[in-house]
């Protein structure tokens, strides 16, 4: 490999990126167009011929955040910040006052649109941590992240160390088979700690690029359960100085406001440096990351729209904002 | 950022502080805190509103009398009416049918297969069934395989037809298999789905056409946010279902969308999902969610956790030892670290009512046990087990050894001394004598 490839973006060539993001685009308002009327045509008609918002279109605009699970301390951290700037530029029309609120939103996203993970080509692997609550879709996050860099050209290997839910060892096997990438596992009940660290070792030896560990499900609120995943995490840079290089906190659209403490307790527990939002080709919004972004400054690196093996997707802020007013 | 809802409450009360009855202007504003406390518990944003109106309804013009203050009343009306939304009485399955077929439906991940084994393990024990599972989700990964580890766990029959790819055939043949081998409950686990796909949502009405369920469970995480309302809408306009299941409740969340499902579809909660273990299974008790919605502190559910936490046999050792006056700085760190896997010691703190205020801003962690145990790590086997030896020239050994100083060693001593001694008084009484302790001086006054 060339050496200015050395660091190289794994998902690789421009047009090929821009045309994803276009195709992203339009899955992702397809999966969530279930429009007659967009939010703003909605709200440009009530703003025609008015320089200041009144109550209504106040509460209308709080009712779409609302219901997206943005949650109302940043609700009325935006409309607070939309009224200033619409007092200050006193007279406004309805399709300001659209780019505005849009404007307000994305600016509490500290991140810049999501880039896919850059391996490092170094002797070691690039070693993924995988984290979350039970049922957000950790397992079919990390079987559809492996076929995108197998895709590039990677060589991946899989750690089961989820060995306490039932058949969950099955589950991410036939994720790696489907894949066709290797896995490393033990017996159920096993300490996951010890599937980690035999991961990294036969990665190491296999000279394997990347590494994903799979952890079992666990609610942030149960210490020892918490305790062991910083176990886990610590176990692994004694094989691989510095790793995890990322550990990635997978969260449910669906989930409300909870998700703040999940975010919260997980990087406690893990020092989480990346998000992905699963099950967002439902009706769920995710509204929830903003204020995580705002309040933590993780980035949302994934979203997943789908149970297939190439439903994985880079955020996109611009979009992400715009899926929430088309409704 | 987020303060919970007592703690809103409490400020937005302040407003009603001194008020002699309950007036519009006076009940605006605490309502306004009141839907934003709800929201913020994830109750669905129109059913937030509606129920504060109903609320302020009744609120409006309730004479205050001089013994309570308006706020007190506000919320002994608030939470008699959430009480009564959730649902009054519980609600029993219906298992008169032979076999009684239930039908087990709900989103990715919301925990249906690891509902059915609980379901499964409960009617075995505690109703004397004996249940067939059924495994019809095809689609997701080893969804067969881990049915079928809970069925081996929970000791009853799994019915799966691994070729089959169709799951109305293997529903329709399960109930069949059921009459042949007298099983008196089909539980039939399906494959998670949105409620927005179309041919997912046929599939799952035409296994319920067939099978002609006795129950439809739909099962709900509780940590659902706003989309609670348009996915409990779906499911139910497609299926109709009997009864939710609402899991995961053992997790820190609000539950705000028990309210939501429970107000748009009206159908009962019938369980609740309390832990990963098979039998993690209660039933659910709509004032105990109320308290828990409103943010009010659970006494029951502190008192419960600690008696699932704390292992009766090591407290019948301790209690020996307090009887015969052998009770040692190793029992001292072992009870420490009991307390420890309660769980987050604010969290638990939290849940005494009264108490989650003055704690909000003190920072309460489990590290705060970390000198009293270093200082016991410092200690050696002899001084432990005979706290009486602990001299002067010993305890500046050992503030050294942990980094303390002699000053923080007498007042664990003197801490230590009182705790041996309250435990001596407790001896006997038990957990209700506890319980009164605890529930004393801190009761809400509604």
């Amino acid at each position: 490999m060339a050496l200015f490839d050395k660091l190289k973006n794994i998902f690789t060539g421009e047009n090929k990126s821009v045309k994803a993001v276009e195709d992203n685009k339009h899955q992702l308002e397809s999966s969530l167009a279930k429009t007659k009327k967009s939010f703003f045509e909605k709200l440009s008609k009530k703003v025609i011929g008015k320089s200041k918002i009144d109550e209504n279109d106040l509460d209308d605009i709080e009712e779409v955040l609302i219901t997206s699970d943005i949650g109302v301390e940043t609700t009325l951290k935006i409309i607070h910040n939309l009224e200033i700037r619409v007092k200050k530029d006193n007279y406004i029309n309805a399709e300001d006052l659209n780019t505005i609120l849009k404007d307000e939103i994305s600016n509490l996203f500290n991140n810049e649109d999501s880039k896919d993970f850059i391996v490092p080509e170094t002797n070691d692997p690039y070693v993924i941590m995988v984290v979350g609550v039970n049922g957000v879709g950790k397992t079919t996050t990390i079987g559809k992240l492996a076929h995108k860099f197998k895709l590039a050209g990677l060589k991946v290997v899989l750690g089961a160390a989820d060995t306490f839910r039932a058949a969950a060892v099955d589950q991410i096997s036939i994720w790696a088979e489907r894949v066709g990438v290797d896995i490393v596992k033990q017996d159920m009940g096993s300490d996951p700690a010890s599937v980690a660290f035999d991961t990294l070792q036969s990665a190491k030896a296999k000279k394997a690029d990347v590494v994903i560990i799979d952890t079992a499900g666990r609610l942030h609120n149960k210490i020892n359960l918490m305790n062991e995943l910083t176990k886990i995490r610590n176990v692994m840079h004694k094989i691989i100085p510095n790793a995890p290089h990322d550990v990635m906190l997978v969260l449910d659209a669906s989930t409300g406001q909870n998700a703040i403490e999940q975010a919260k307790q997980f990087t406690a527990a893990t020092k989480v440096n990346s998000l992905a939002l699963t099950k967002l080709d439902g009706t769920a919004k995710g509204g929830v990351v903003i204020g995580i972004s705002d309040q933590f400054n993780i980035p949302v690196r994934y979203i997943g729209v789908g149970e297939g093996i190439n439903d994985l997707q880079l955020f996109n802020s611009k979009e992400f904002v715009n899926s929430i007013f088309n409704n | 950022m987020f303060e919970n809802l007592s703690n809103k409450l409490d400020q937005a009360f302040k407003v009603l502080k001194g008020q002699g009855s309950i007036s519009e202007i006076n009940v605006a504003q605490t309502m306004k805190e009141i839907r934003k406390a709800l929201i913020s518990a994830d109750v669905d944003f129109k059913t937030a509103k509606e129920f504060t109106s109903n609320v302020q309804t009744k609120a409006l013009g309730q004479q205050v009398l001089t013994s309570l203050k308006p706020g007190d009343l506000l919320t002994k009306i608030m939470k008699d009416e959430l009480a009564t939304l959730m649902g009054s009485e519980k609600s029993d399955l219906n298992l008169i049918s032979k076999p009684t077929i239930i039908l087990v439906a709900g989103l990715q991940g919301s925990g249906k297969t690891t509902f059915c084994g609980k379901l499964a393990l409960h009617l075995k024990n505690k109703h004397n069934k004996k249940p067939l599972l059924v495994a019809c989700d095809v689609y997701r990964p080893a969804a067969i395989n881990q049915l079928t580890v809970l069925s081996e766990e929970v000791g009853v029959d799994v019915f799966k037809e691994i070729d089959n790819k169709n799951p109305v055939d293997i529903a329709n043949n399960s109930i069949s298999y059921a009459r042949k081998n007298a099983k008196d409950v089909v539980i039939i686990d399906t494959a998670g789905r949105l409620a927005i796909d179309e041919h997912m949502m046929n599939e799952i009405g035409t296994i319920k056409d067939q099978v002609k369920p006795h129950e439809t469970l739909f099962v709900v995480d509780s940590m659902t946010g706003q989309d609670a309302v348009n996915t409990a809408k779906s499911f139910n306009d497609t299926l109709d279902y009997s009864g939710v299941v609402l899991t995961k409740l053992d997790g820190d969340t609000r539950g705000g969308a028990a309210l939501t499902i429970r107000s748009v579809v009206d159908k009962p909660i019938k369980f609740i999902g309390t832990s990963e273990k098979m039998d993690g299974l209660d039933v659910f008790y709509p004032d105990r969610m109320a308290s828990r919605i409103l943010g009010m502190g659970d006494v029951i559910s502190l008192v419960e956790r600690a008696q699932q936490q704390f292992n009766e046999e090591d407290a019948r050792k301790i209690q020996k030892k307090i009887a015969k006056n052998t009770f040692g700085f190793d029992d001292f760190l072992s009870q420490i670290q009991q307390i420890k896997k309660m769980g987050n010691i604010k969290d638990l703190a939290s849940m005494i009512p009264g108490v989650s205020k003055s704690i909000k801003d003190t920072d309460i962690d489990n590290d705060s046990f970390k000198g009293i145990e270093s200082i016991i790590y410092s200690m050696t086997a002899e001084e432990r087990s005979n706290p009486t030896l602990l001299n002067g020239s010993r305890k500046k050994r050992i503030a050294q050894g942990s980094g303390t100083n002699v000053q923080e060693i007498n007042q664990l001593i003197k801490q230590f001394n009182q705790m041996s001694k309250m435990m001596k008084m407790m001896q006997g009484g038990g957990k209700a004598k506890m319980m009164q302790m605890m529930q004393g001086n801190n009761m809400p006054k509604l």
